[in-house]
């Protein structure tokens, strides 16, 4: 998808922050992911080329981090905790029993994720980086479902609030 | 908040975020109901110099992990050497640690009022705060207090007419622990992929941008403000010996109440922060064991429970730290395997793949873990893993000698040397029997 000038003016602005232009390398793909609900191959080249970087090395970095998708994956991700003190109330049944409900849906990536420092709320569960827990797997999906039906108005899949993308 | 048994909070940082829970992160709030900016005047009227001097008389150490001296890295900027940069560490990923995303979230603006002070002293113009990806709302909160900051004239040019400039840049991660180490940050901060550097140069010399850099942590920060305000001796009458002031821990785990408790460093025990103030283990239970500063700390057991919240007397009495300040507690239901397995998954999750003791040495690890504790384990296993352990860790003796760039790879070998101090004779015990068992199957279960 090519940027719009909106996009551009936008993505200018951040790279203006930073006294080298690189280090908007990480707000520019969260930028695309919220454009696109994922980072595709065509966001890193046009990226490369604002940062005047190569696109290899703009996959090698977006490739590290675990929150820039690669592929589509859906309008809501959620991330339940395995961490040790989710895991000790609940956290790798809650894991498994949502992946499972979920695992045909494709608007839904169930993941598990490591310790999202939420542990008085154990188990902890984000949905589109939003916090919720503790709860069992009904009570996770009762949750899921309320974002799917529009009770609650979800983020994008890298946290930003939807009134903050242009 | 007295409890019963004397345990007890005393709230420097967490003070306005616990007395207002519905509004402490706005400006409204924060500037009626709280004294935020109130110290700036004081601090540009005190100058450089002495809020240097007070920070360093306080004793204030890092509340990140490493309870390193904040006036004396301070200290460490090489004179006249300019730009400079101050970036203050919210990547907050440390298991169990969930203190630092609270101070973002819900006193932003005592955050920010550190953050200019300490750019003040450090004589930067520019600081980042570096958000973990995760906290979406966190990021949100902060990055509103910085736009009100502005408009209220706290940020930017001539900041109350004290001819100091300031610019804060929100930068939010995208999602991995090694973001957390310092020269982690610095290079996730530059566009890079999150690979710690080989210290020296340390930051303060050369961090981002090869410029002279401070890192602290968020808590840290959001101290100094009372430092400035209440004076050196104030902070330094809470605690005692080199672990003066509060910190805040997080206690989790199989514990009735689990949250954030600030507390008086050395004066409080273990057991007043888990029994006193956490409401004890679940259920009537007794406690098995606890992890006392993050999972990169060897563990501790009941014995030890009336040990002091003391940095050096941990370090040094008890061979572990307080690192991050997250407790995690562990009843006797618990199996100590599987807690080493899941911190040994997280380890070779997050091991970026730099250093070579750490990338293969955390595989390793979290797999002879995972046998052992599913069943397939064999008698030799725990010194197996202890071999391995040697590679990275050369002594196996706490403090940990480093064979890789940043602390994450001696980090992997706390959950083993822990299991092989506290547990031997019941792991071996138990390979032996789960060998017995598999020789009497026909088939190996997968
Ligand atoms: C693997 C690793 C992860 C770390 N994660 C964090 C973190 O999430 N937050 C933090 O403040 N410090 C973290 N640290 C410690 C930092 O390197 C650094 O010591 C700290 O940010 C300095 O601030 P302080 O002196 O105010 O504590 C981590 C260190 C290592 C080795």
């Amino acid at each position: 998808m090519g940027l719009t000038d909106a996009d551009r003016g936008r993505a200018q602005e951040i790279i203006a922050r930073y006294p080298h232009p690189k280090s908007a390398l990480l707000p520019l793909l969260h930028l695309a992911q919220d454009r696109d609900g994922w980072v595709t191959p065509d966001a890193m080249v046009e990226i490369a080329a604002l940062l005047d970087l190569t696109p290899a090395l703009v996959l090698g970095v977006c490739s590290f981090y675990s929150m820039l998708k690669r592929e589509p994956v859906g309008r809501l991700v959620v991330s339940v905790c395995t961490n040790v003190s989710c895991m000790v109330n609940g956290g790798s049944d809650l894991f498994e029993e949502l992946r499972a409900r979920y695992a045909a849906d494709p608007d839904v990536l169930v993941e598990e994720v490591e310790c999202i420092a939420h542990c008085d709320r154990a188990p902890a569960f984000q949905i589109n980086y939003d916090f919720h827990g503790p709860a069992d797997a009904d009570g996770a999906a009762g949750v899921i479902g309320q974002y799917q039906r529009g009770d609650l108005v979800a983020r994008t899949i890298s946290g930003t609030s939807p009134a903050a993308v242009p | 908040m007295a409890d019963a048994d004397g345990a007890h909070e005393t709230r420097i940082v967490t003070e306005f975020l616990r007395a207002r829970p519905d509004d402490s992160w706005t400006m409204e709030a924060a500037r009626t109901h709280n004294r935020a900016y109130q110290s700036l005047e004081q601090a540009f009227a005190m100058g450089r110099p002495a809020i240097v001097e007070a920070v360093t008389a306080s004793v204030l150490r890092g509340k990140g992990g490493a309870g390193f001296g904040t006036g004396q890295k301070w200290s460490f900027l090489p004179k006249d050497s300019f730009p400079r940069y101050l970036c203050v560490n919210g990547d907050e990923g440390e298991p169990c640690t969930f203190k630092d995303h609270m101070l973002i979230e819900r006193d932003p603006h005592q955050l920010l009022e550190g953050i200019i002070i300490s750019a003040y002293a450090v004589e930067t113009e520019l600081a980042f705060v570096y958000v973990r990806g995760e906290f979406a709302l966190g990021a949100e909160r902060i990055g509103q207090a910085i736009r009100d900051a502005y408009a209220q004239g706290y940020l930017g040019k001539n900041i109350l007419g004290s001819g100091f400039n300031l610019d804060v840049v929100l930068h939010r991660g995208a999602g991995c622990y090694i973001a957390g180490d310092e020269t982690g940050l610095l290079s996730s901060l530059e566009g890079e992929r999150a690979m710690p550097r080989i210290k020296p140069p340390f930051p303060a010399a050369q961090g981002v941008y090869a410029a002279p850099t401070i890192v602290n942590n968020v808590e840290t920060i959001s101290t100094v403000p009372h430092i400035v305000r209440r004076g050196a001796d104030w902070y330094n009458s809470m605690g005692g010996g080199k672990s003066t002031g509060t910190r805040i821990f997080s206690v989790s785990g199989h514990v009735e109440r689990p949250g954030n408790y600030e507390v008086e460093l050395h004066n409080t025990t273990f057991r007043d922060l888990i029994f006193g103030l956490a409401g004890g283990v679940r259920d009537g239970r007794s406690v098995k064991f606890f992890v006392p500063g993050g999972a990169s700390s060897p563990w501790l057991v009941p014995e030890h429970l009336d040990a002091p919240l003391d940095m050096d007397y941990v370090q040094g009495e008890l061979k572990s730290m307080l690192g991050s300040g997250a407790v995690m507690v562990f009843d006797e239901t618990t199996d100590p395997l599987l807690i080493a397995w899941r911190l040994a998954k997280f380890f070779a999750h997050e091991s970026c793949g730099k250093c070579t003791p750490c990338r293969e040495g955390s595989g390793w690890i979290e797999k002879v873990l995972y046998r052992m504790s599913h069943g397939q384990g064999r008698p030799e296993d725990l010194d197996l893993l202890l071999s391995f352990g040697n590679n990275i860790v050369p002594g196996l003796n706490a403090p940990f000698a480093q064979t890789t760039i940043c602390a994450l790879g001696p980090s992997t070998m706390s959950p083993v040397v822990s299991l092989d101090r506290w547990f031997r004779d019941e792991i071996t015990e138990r390979m032996r029997r789960d060998e017995e068992r598999r020789d009497t199957l026909d088939v190996v279960p997968a």
